[in-house]
């Protein structure tokens, strides 16, 4: 009966953003039938459509676990968005500076300079808010502005080619680059981007779950979230735990980084990123803050996304930002269950600004 | 003012809070509301005061039936209430306070000048002394109960509804308190009070209805009853009001404090050089009016205020733990029963299974597998049943989340999760609030055997029965400072008021 | 360095300051009577847009900043129906708005327009009328403020909102309509950041460009907690912020590196944002919130 209703509530949500989304389309005086076509419809043919979705779905998961183990800890990681673009010029830039490493050192060095920068660029909002209690919506916020910015100096003015007009980095060592899945899946062509990252993304859905649930660690996280007060009673160090927290929530933001430097474009690209950190958000509420949750969620969005291309292309007037729009609708539908579901709202540390 | 509640029902959720209630409340006496803790007295006098909505019934007010749905509703008819926990507005004035909802002056300009006349002649009316224009977080708990009867009054209250008004006075203040019913009662207005102490209801009340379970058992004068047949009705059965203990035998010195002084995060001081011991094998009670320095000094012993706000000698079994923080405090033996249960004992969404290991979640057994970062599940469980089965936990199902259970059973489990540990020191505080009679001596009992298998006990109370019930010495509290020390067999209540205002045994 | 410090500094600065003050203030509404509001940000974005959109067709730019009031104002009703009558979490509900009008203006304005990016231009004699460089938004600013301190501490509605902020229990015993008055101050909230935004795009600039507000909302915010929630100091706070905003633009091309290149713009880019994390930092400390703030009211839990 739980379980039923864990899913009715998001299925619910996503039927009310869409019906909402309807009625957008219709005032723009586009068919909503047809837009909705065009999103949903793209998404599962073979190999492209899977393809792609899948593709999308990796940075969604990362960011949407970020989002949701931020969340169990009490916090609302809006950073998702700035700690990714750190972590994917870290991994770039280890790629580039390091090219001549073997593969087999090469690509671990890159993950973790990735995840160390995510974590690392999470870490200070939290540090913010553990040591001056100011509140991390902001700060992250703040710090998603200047992560743009310094990465932004960062590549056009040390790493981009002379002459590039596009701004982006040099290309990363050959040795760093890992296999897309269709060298090994019969009938997926090799030109489809989705790539190794899309498995780590499942394995660090498995990682979180064992975390959060089967460890100390995880106990911690959670009751901090739960009751900051209780957990302190219990010996945890509420400061403690909210770095920490950050620090895990901005590692799995920077795995995107993965994704898309070492598995897609094999260089920094500047603005790579299709709010892949914003979605995130609506990814983690979505999915309740489960791994589980978050891959189902993260799929659908990933759906919407390769939709949103074609909608661009073949509606009147309907922009693919009409995703932005479902996704925001569906935050706003989940938030307001929180009539329904009695009890818990999941404030702890977060609320108070 | 008359008031009668007719066939008054009301349900949250799955529980029934009141059973089709008739409670009459004659013009112009004190009618006392007696019952445990979930009888449904309060909720009936909120429905009363049109916090809620009863489901069914009627609310008569001088024979007329009335629709009260909402607090201005009551209002306008005469009814004020003063709450357990006081609906003031912290920052504000005085003035603000109790002018606000009937704020004299126009829509756009506030006439304070003519509010604070207002106050004054009230207050000079009924005795009532307050400083209209002091910020009510200034004043002192017996001050703002007054700002609390002031507001009602302001309203042209006919009737007063008061709940728990003497939970946070000391003994004088409670005739004090008594006095001032009895002048309202002179001028005519009709005063119920909500309470579970029988000895005030014997004392100022001219009848008294008892609630039970959600419905009225009784509807008596109080000239014609006594505690012992109130207590009975209260629970159903025969009622041990006193604890059964053998004397203690205490050992070595478990606790030293020497110059405790504790300063509050606005910097007063909250507590004052107090000294003080406790042996194994003993329970050293603490009594006092909450608010002086009771929720800081088990703080401090337990290790949850920062070290700076610390000054002062804790020594344990010798050794100065001042540097300690929580979690080692609980690893060398010290456990602790925190005053507020919800916002310190328990993890409320958690199961009770997760709550049972809250303190020791970190270390063996509960952490095992990897380098003790996995949690062990059969072991979790495992120590979850044994707390629950010895501690009559209900319902003894561990994977419930804790929200699911109630007060009394709530505390059962932390009571149950500390002393697990096993402890050498017990600071436990305010055991019982909350908390239906049935799991009341069902704690005691606890305590005394804790005791008596050679715990130190640090008790505290603001229920003057229980603290002298089960103390072998009795400590004080007043102002931070320890206002003497007592032995609690032969104490009165009196001596021991005299203490907790100040004064001098 | 002396050419940087002129008037135009400092009617830099006022220009800058004024839509973070009506936001501000705006914010101060809302979170007095306890609600969180941290969608400032896309309720400026929303007052934005319409202005743009509306002035452009009806050639007026009062009736735009209108328009603009009232679009915000109805999705601040909306941020109020989520958070007041189904208690959801604050945050994450503003998060939703913010996130809304990330996508929404765009796809009205690619409907309306034919062009995602931004809105038409707007000229010159529609836009919000200014005395030299001074705008008449920034001069209703400050009556806003002095009005704001009288209302909130003189009259029966301000005593009231602030009641309902902090103890809103107590404000329900004494009779006073709890939601209503909060959906009050979301509503005005709506309003102010509504007309802080139509100030951005058609008295500041004369279009509307995507996520024109780059932040403002947030560092209004951060504004609102560095005064204290007061409405003057809550101003200073403003002025502060656009004095840093100011400095930024006049930096730009004018200091150089002790190598004689021009600082990298990015870098003077972060200045504001900065300078909000550091005084957020500074300063929450001491900062006492409305004592029910972010608390939803529900009498029968």
């Amino acid at each position: 009966m739980k379980l039923f209703r864990e899913l009715l509530f998001p299925a619910i949500a996503v039927v009310c953003a869409f019906a909402v989304g309807a009625i957008v389309v219709l005032l723009i005086g586009d068919s909503p039938v047809e837009t909705f076509r065009l999103l949903l419809g793209s998404a599962f043919s073979w190999p492209d459509g899977i393809g792609y979705t899948l593709f999308f779905a990796t940075p969604l998961i990362f960011t949407g676990l970020a989002v949701a183990v931020a969340l169990r800890g009490g916090l609302l990681n809006i950073g998702a968005e700035g700690q990714l673009y750190v972590a994917a010029f870290a991994t770039a830039w280890v790629g580039i500076t390091f090219a001549s490493l073997p593969s087999l050192l090469l690509v671990p060095l890159c993950c973790l300079a990735g995840i160390s920068a995510g974590a690392g660029w999470a870490a200070i909002p939290g540090v913010l808010k553990a040591r001056f209690g100011s509140h991390e919506v902001i700060n992250t916020i703040m710090l998603n502005f200047i992560a743009v910015a310094l990465v932004g100096y960062l590549t056009q003015y040390h790493y981009r080619i002379p002459g590039d007009p596009i701004m982006e980095t040099a290309p990363i060592g050959g040795a760093a680059h890992i296999p897309r899945l269709g060298t090994f899946v019969p009938g997926l062509p090799a030109r489809i981007p989705l790539n190794v990252a899309f498995l780590l993304a499942l394995f660090a859905c498995w990682l979180v779950y064992v975390l959060l649930w089967k460890t100390k660690w995880g106990y911690e996280i959670r009751a901090t979230g739960q009751s900051p007060s209780a957990a302190e009673y219990g010996g945890v160090s509420i400061r403690k735990e909210i770095v920490l927290t950050m620090a895990i929530s901005g590692a799995l933001a920077g795995m995107v980084g993965i994704n898309e430097v070492l598995g897609y474009r094999y260089r920094y690209y500047d603005g790579f990123s299709d709010n892949y950190g914003f979605t995130g958000i609506a990814v983690a509420l979505l999915g309740r803050n489960h791994p589980v949750g978050v891959i189902a969620a993260a799929f659908l969005f990933a759906v919407l996304q390769r939709g949103g291309v074609p909608v661009d292309a073949f509606t009147q007037h309907v922009s693919k930002d009409i995703v932005l729009i479902l996704q925001a609708l569906v935050i706003l539908f989940v938030a307001a269950e929180a009539l329904f579901r009695r009890g818990n709202r999941g404030q702890g540390a977060l609320g108070r600004i | 003012m008359k008031l009668e509640l007719r066939d008054i029902s009301k349900r949250f959720g799955a529980v029934l809070a009141n059973d089709h209630l008739n409670i009459t409340i004659p013009s112009g006496t004190i009618h006392a509301i007696v019952g445990e803790n979930g009888a449904g007295k309060s909720t009936a006098m909120r429905i009363a005061y049109g916090f809620y909505r009863a489901d069914s019934g009627d609310i008569l007010v001088d024979d007329q039936v009335r629709d009260i749905r909402a607090p201005l509703d009551a209002i306008a008819l005469g009814i004020g209430m003063v709450h357990q926990h006081f609906m003031l507005v912290r920052p504000m004035t005085v003035t603000e306070n109790i002018v606000l909802g009937a704020e004299p002056g126009s829509a756009v300009s506030l006439d304070l000048k003519q509010a604070a006349a207002g106050i004054r002649a009230l207050s000079a009316e009924f005795k009532l002394a307050v400083d209209a224009d002091a910020v009510v977080d200034d004043l002192s708990v017996g001050q703002q109960q007054r700002v609390e009867l002031l507001k009602a009054l302001y309203r042209r209250a006919a009737l007063l509804i008061l709940d728990e008004p003497t939970a946070v006075l000391t003994p004088q203040e409670v005739e004090e308190f008594f006095g001032i019913l009895r002048r309202m009662r002179e001028q005519g207005k009709t005063v119920v009070i909500i309470t579970h102490k029988l000895s005030e209801v014997l004392a100022i009340s001219d009848n008294v209805t008892v609630m039970r379970d959600g419905k009225v058992v009784g509807n008596l004068r109080t000239n014609d009853t006594s505690a012992a047949e109130l207590a009975r009705l209260m629970v159903g059965r025969d009622v041990l009001l006193r604890v059964e203990k053998a004397p203690a035998k205490a050992g070595a010195t478990v606790l030293s404090v020497r110059d405790l002084s504790i300063a509050g995060r606005d910097g007063t001081r909250r507590l004052d050089k107090v000294s003080f011991d406790v042996r194994a094998g003993e329970i050293v009670g603490v009594a006092g009016v909450e608010g002086n320095g009771q929720t800081e000094l088990v703080e401090a012993l337990a290790g949850l205020l920062p070290h700076s706000q610390v000054a002062g000698t804790i020594a344990f079994n010798g050794r100065d733990i001042h540097q300690l923080n929580a979690r080692r405090r609980r690893e060398i033996g010290i456990a602790h029963v925190p005053e507020d249960r919800h916002r310190r004992g328990l993890l409320l969404e958690f199961s009770l299974a997760e709550n049972a290991i809250l303190g020791v979640h970190y270390r063996a057994p509960a952490a095992g597998g990897l380098g003790s970062a996995l949690l062990n599940t059969r072991a979790i469980g495992q120590r979850a049943e044994r707390v629950i089965r010895e501690f009559d936990v209900r319902p003894p199902n561990p994977a419930l989340p804790a929200r699911a259970l109630s007060g009394g059973n709530q505390q059962k489990l932390i009571i149950g999760r500390e002393f697990e540990l096993p402890p050498t020191l017990l600071l436990i505080s305010q055991p019982t609030r909350g908390v239906d009679i049935g799991a009341i001596e069902f704690i005691h009992r606890k305590i005394v055997a804790l005791r008596d298998n050679g715990c130190a006990v640090l008790l505290v109370s603001a229920e003057l029965e229980e603290v002298t019930a089960l103390s072998d010495r009795l400590l004080v509290l007043h102002d931070g400072r320890i206002a003497g020390e007592i032995d609690p067999a032969e104490a009165t209540h009196e001596q021991i008021g005299l203490l907790m205002t100040g004064g001098h045994a | 360095m002396r050419s940087i410090v002129t008037l135009s500094l400092l009617f830099s600065t006022i220009r800058l300051a004024t839509p973070l003050v009506w936001a501000a203030i705006g914010g101060l509404y809302s979170e007095r009577s306890g609600v969180i509001n941290i969608a400032l940000e896309g309720l400026m974005l929303a007052g934005a847009f319409t202005a743009a959109a509306v002035t452009f067709y009806t050639h007026s730019p009062w009736i735009g900043v209108g328009a603009a009031a009232v679009a915000a104002a109805f999705f601040a009703l909306l941020l109020g129906v989520v958070c007041i009558r189904f208690k959801a979490n604050e945050v994450v509900a503003g998060t939703g708005i913010n996130i809304l009008f990330l996508g929404l203006p765009a796809v009205l304005s690619g409907a309306l327009f034919l062009s995602s990016g931004s809105t038409p231009q707007i000229p010159r004699d529609e836009l919000l009328p200014a005395f030299g460089q001074l705008s008449v938004m920034s001069i209703v600013a400050v009556l806003l403020v002095a009005c704001t301190q009288y209302v909130l501490y003189r009259t029966r509605f301000g005593l009231r909102l602030r009641a309902v902020g902090e103890n809103p229990e107590a404000a329900d015993a004494a009779g006073i309509r709890v939601h209503r008055l909060r959906y009050a101050g979301v509503i005005l909230s709506g309003v102010l950041a509504g007309v802080g935004g139509a100030y951005l795009s058609i008295g500041q600039s004369s279009l509307f460009t995507r996520n024109m507000t780059a932040g403002r909302g947030f560092i209004a915010l951060a504004a609102l907690i560095f005064g204290k929630w007061r409405p003057v100091p809550t101003m200073l706070a403003c002025v502060l912020f656009g004095f840093a905003d100011a400095l930024t633009i006049q930096m730009q091309g004018v200091v150089k590196l002790p190598s004689g290149e021009d600082v990298p713009v990015q870098f003077i880019q972060m200045i504001p944002y900065v300078v909000t994390i550091v005084v957020l930092a500074g300063f929450i400390g001491q900062s006492r919130a409305p004592g029910a703030l972010g608390v939803a009211y529900d009498k029968e839990s």
